[in-house]
């Protein structure tokens, strides 16, 4: 009892005290707000020098895309692993310590109404259609690796809320996905390492720009865009799953 | 009016950030936390807004034409990436933690002190 | 050679790839070869790369952007002696805990091996970077395997708790630094720091960038630990296990510091170089407060990988004052610093997983007298503990008399006795651990000390042998930085390369070399007497610490009394602060955070 007054009281204080605090770091972030340019008038000279130069060099004609996976590739590298990281690290987490050793069957779940089944399968497809779509011309148009890969994975989903967890595992094991996730996050690397190895600077863009506005643009942009495609669909999905897997496994013991 | 959006970033920041002191709840406070993060992705793309300037795609659009800044839009992918992933380590610490103690309660958790 | 300076980030991540790409396939000893052997290169290059930047820094434009016109349009690494050590120590670090960890840590090893290796590729780069926002990347990478191996053991509620409370912290701290970036992008239109540098000199600081030096400054110091920012890295490094504490430990903390100290120089020297005095005296002050509430702490704890934690508490506040004197002595003073402080307490946490393994306890208490027979991890105890308090030519001596020059050139004396308390009585209070565990001497109960819970180690059986061997040789290393030949003078001229502003801004932006500097000699120079004086004066402390720490109940009652009575109430509040709820810890971030942009906002305007 004592114990649980002191926990509120501790609150209380703590929610008390953080409002003047956090009122002056506001007024401080304000201040130094304030400093900023108006809303609307930013010249900023690197960015306003990537979109001039960044077609006529690259023959990207998403410039975003051209600052992502070449002048700024490395940040990607990091940013890549920093995922791999995160989906080795969740892994890590909620592994099975060998605790529960009997693997419960998983749940027999499946929709039984035909027509979600069939718009789910109608939704599965757009999704993948789309996410492909967003990868494959991301240098082109609006899109990329990153938001196409997150579009692809958000369809495995679509699986899970049409089908049943079985479908949805049968498309995701790790076995499977780790493979996948380690070649998409080793193949950035990759390609940066092999200009290394032919005496270039890492990441050096090793093909020829080809054409502006085609998919026959922006040399090795178009590798990296799809390893970082590859690694951020299997991230998501393996992250799903972990997390799905802790949400069955409760349902599948208060069954039995 | 010109700074009424760097002023919403900072209001985002502590509203965030006073959520995450005051939280109960891991959940809440993972949540807690991504709301002062998109304080950072308005402040950097509010950075690279230009008035009567387009996405910066020059597809089909003439090169020379007026955009606004590539390099925040690159910056906030990268911010969104990692938002997501301490995300999903702070969601994964969480269950560890209702598994070993049953509850989610930061001040529950409390094992090593002093 | 600039060839080599992607590869100790480059190898080490590719690494991590192919071992989980291996996964399924390959059997676990292959994984582990693989893993050491990518460590092993990744060190061996970082320290071609460091003797390298000896003759002259070195540059990687990363795709080939070299400046166009003098703007950066990429990233570039940039090999300085100082970063390039840094990354040295950081590789090296790994690699020891990762033959350590050879037999120790056989659960979950694939994705252990995975994520060391990520946290090595890092923090190389994070030390090599030149760009303000790949410094942002690759802190952030650190973070995420730090958060995920500090949680390892999952099955304790300690490990989750130290988990959560440092993964939240840290990432409050990373939004402080990316709002910052922002910042300065929105001033100066550029994210290389020796563009932003450029820029900013050519107007006085205004609100904007104070600000931004506030929240930077401010972020770093989370992830280093410094007061009031420090209390979620007791509660991470105790529970984490051992070869993983040698990485947050030796260089993570550091790291942090690295990074103010790299701002500072390349980009806030620029405009706020004429207020210099306003920018010391704070940092100088939160040093000296960091050392002193991290030595306090240290002494009042018992489990003894959370003393360490604490011990690590005082001496990031000791080399960030040496940073805060913004003096190229100091700074080299830091680097020495750095250098001794990594491979020592590296070691002291791999002793601390020998204790663990054949004791199955890390508590001074409980362990009373049990580590008799341990005479082998007890003698490289009691190395550790000496090195660290800074006796004469041995361990952190030389970064100590480095500071204690610079402290006196530019007039702040007072500084040198305080950190030696600091130095000494954590110092002290290791050796009273060890006397207790190791030798039985001083009373089993002690109610100053807080109880912590048990620990389990990570393995059952572990070759033995191995660990000790490198133990030893982490320990041994700490110590010979003391008398290592020619590393005073080298430090101190990496310290002059690395706060040259325009040279930097020079050879980043203009691929202008620096002249050639002569070879300096490989001599080992004597210290100033006060210098030794300070040294012989930490030795006795901590002596007189251990002492105390063991036979205080011994003293006289009416000493007693009145200690009780003027040291318990604060001392009771002072271990209440660190209470182990993240809620607080945020709300002290972001009152130190106010503080601090407060202060300058004040001072600098």
């Amino acid at each position: 009892m004592s114990l649980r007054l002191k926990t509120r009281t501790r609150r209380q204080i703590r929610g008390a005290v953080a409002l003047p605090v956090l009122g002056a770091l506001g007024v401080l972030l304000l201040w130094g707000f304030s400093g900023l340019p108006a809303f609307g008038n930013f010249h900023g000279f690197y960015g306003t020098l990537l979109t001039k130069i960044a077609v006529p060099q690259r023959h990207t004609t998403n410039v975003v895309t051209a600052v992502v996976f070449d002048y700024r590739g490395l940040d990607t590298l990091g940013e890549e692993f920093i995922l791999f990281a995160a989906v080795v690290g969740v892994l890590l987490l909620l592994r099975d310590q060998g605790e529960d050793e009997e693997k419960a069957e998983p749940p027999r779940d499946a929709v039984t109404s035909d027509a979600l089944r069939f718009w789910g399968l109608i939704g599965a497809g757009g999704a993948i259609a789309v996410g492909l779509w967003l990868v494959a011309f991301g240098y082109v148009t609006p899109g990329g690796g990153f938001q196409g890969g997150v579009a692809i994975a958000s369809a495995i989903v679509v699986c899970y809320l049409a089908g049943s967890y079985r479908s949805w595992l049968r498309v995701s094991s790790e076995e499977v996905l780790d493979p996948v996730e380690a070649t998409g996050a080793g193949g950035f690397a990759i390609v940066g390492l092999a200009a290394l190895i032919s005496g270039l600077p890492f990441l050096r863009n090793l093909l020829g720009p080809g054409e502006v506005g085609t998919l026959f643009s922006g040399g090795s942009i178009a590798f990296l865009n799809w390893t970082v495609a590859l690694e951020v669909a299997a991230a998501n999905v393996l992250l799903y799953t972990q997390f799905l897997e802790q949400y069955i496994a409760p349902m599948v013991r208060g069954r039995e | 009016m010109s700074y009424l959006l760097y002023a919403i970033a900072a209001w985002i920041c502590c509203v965030g950030l006073y959520g995450a002191i005051v939280s109960r709840n891991l959940i809440h406070l993972a949540l807690c936390l991504t709301v002062a993060q998109s304080s950072t992705y308005v402040l950097l793309l509010g950075i690279g807004y230009r008035k009567q300037a387009g996405a910066p795609i020059f597809k089909g659009v003439k090169l020379g034409t007026a955009s606004v800044d590539p390099v925040v839009q690159a910056l906030t992918l990268t911010d969104i990436v990692v938002s997501v992933t301490v995300i999903a380590l702070i969601l994964s610490l969480a269950l560890d933690v209702q598994r070993r103690k049953g509850t989610v309660d930061p001040d529950a958790i409390a094992d090593f002190s002093g | 050679m600039t060839w080599l300076l992607p590869l100790p980030v480059a190898i080490p991540l590719l690494t991590a790839a192919a071992v989980v790409a291996i996964d399924h396939v390959v059997p676990r000893r292959v994984e582990n070869g693989c893993t050491i052997l990518a460590a092993a290169a990744a060190t061996a290059f970082s320290i071609l790369i460091m003797l390298q930047a000896q003759h002259g820094t070195d540059l990687h434009w990363f795709g080939g952007w070299r400046p166009d016109g003098n703007v950066a349009l990429g990233i570039d690494f940039v090999a300085d002696p100082l970063g390039a050590a840094l990354a040295a120590l950081a590789c090296g670090l790994t690699l020891l805990a990762l033959v350590y960890s050879w037999t120790y840590m056989r659960e979950a090893a694939g994705m252990f091996d995975v994520l060391m290796l990520c946290f090595c590729g890092a923090m190389a780069g994070f030390a090599l970077t030149g760009d303000i926002f790949d410094m942002f990347v690759w802190f952030e990478l650190m973070g995420i395997a730090a958060y995920a191996l500090a949680g390892f053991k999952i099955d304790e509620l300690g490990p989750l708790q130290g988990a959560v409370n440092f993964a939240i912290t840290n990432t409050a701290g990373a939004y402080m630094v990316l709002l910052g970036i922002g910042l300065l992008y929105a001033r100066t239109g550029a994210l290389n720091l020796a563009q932003i540098g450029r820029v900013l000199a050519r107007h006085q600081g205004d609100r904007l960038v104070i600000v931004a030096l506030g929240l930077l400054v401010a972020g770093y110091m989370v992830k280093s630990a410094i007061v009031p920012f420090h209390a979620w890295l007791a509660d991470a490094y105790a529970v984490a296990p051992v070869p993983v504490c040698v990485l947050y430990a030796g260089a993570m903390s550091e790291l942090g510091l690295y990074a103010i100290a790299r701002l500072y120089w390349t980009v806030f020297d620029a405009p706020f170089g004429g207020h210099a005095q306003g920018i010391r005296m704070l940092l100088v002050w939160l040093g000296v407060a960091t050392a002193l509430l991290g030595a306090l702490m240290c002494f009042l704890q018992r489990h003894l990988k959370r003393m360490l934690a604490f011990a690590t508490i005082a001496h990031v506040g000791i080399v960030l004052a040496a940073i805060g004197l913004l003096d190229e002595r100091g700074l080299a003073g830091a680097a020495s610093l750095v250098l001794s402080h990594g491979f020592l307490k590296g070691g002291l946490f791999l002793v601390c997983g020998l204790v663990l393994l054949q004791l199955k306890d890390v508590d001074e208490l409980r362990l009373h007298g049990a580590g008799r027979r341990l005479r082998w991890s007890a003698g490289l105890w009691f190395a550790g503990a000496i090195g660290l308090a800074g006796v004469p030519y041995l361990g952190v001596f030389l970064g100590h008399a480095q500071l204690d020059d610079g402290a006196t050139g530019i007039g702040i004396a007072w500084l040198q006795p305080l950190l030696m308390i600091a130095a000494g009585v954590s110092a002290g209070t290791l050796l009273r651990a060890g006397a207790r565990v190791f030798l039985g001497w001083g009373p089993r109960v002690d109610p100053l000390l807080t109880e912590q819970p048990p620990e389990e180690p990570a393995e059952r059986e572990a070759f033995v042998p191995l660990m000790l061997g490198v133990a030893t040789v982490a320990i041994a290393l700490g110590l010979v930085f003391g008398v290592f030949p020619g590393l005073q003078a080298r430090t101190e001229h990496a310290a002059d390369r690395f706060m040259d502003r325009s040279a930097y801004a020079a050879r980043v932006l203009h691929g202008k070399r620096e002249p050639i500097p002569p070879r300096a000699p490989y001599t080992v120079e004597p210290a100033t007497g006060e210098s030794i004086g300070y040294g012989i004066g930490a030795g006795v402390l901590a002596l007189l610490t251990a002492a105390v720490g063991l036979w205080h109940r011994r003293l006289p009652d009416a000493v007693r009394t009145l200690a009780g009575r003027t040291l318990g109430p604060p001392v009771t509040a002072i271990k209440g602060a660190h209470s182990g709820i993240v809620g607080d810890y945020l709300l002290w971030i972001v009152f130190g955070a106010s503080l601090i942009s407060g202060v300058w906002a004040i001072v600098l305007r």
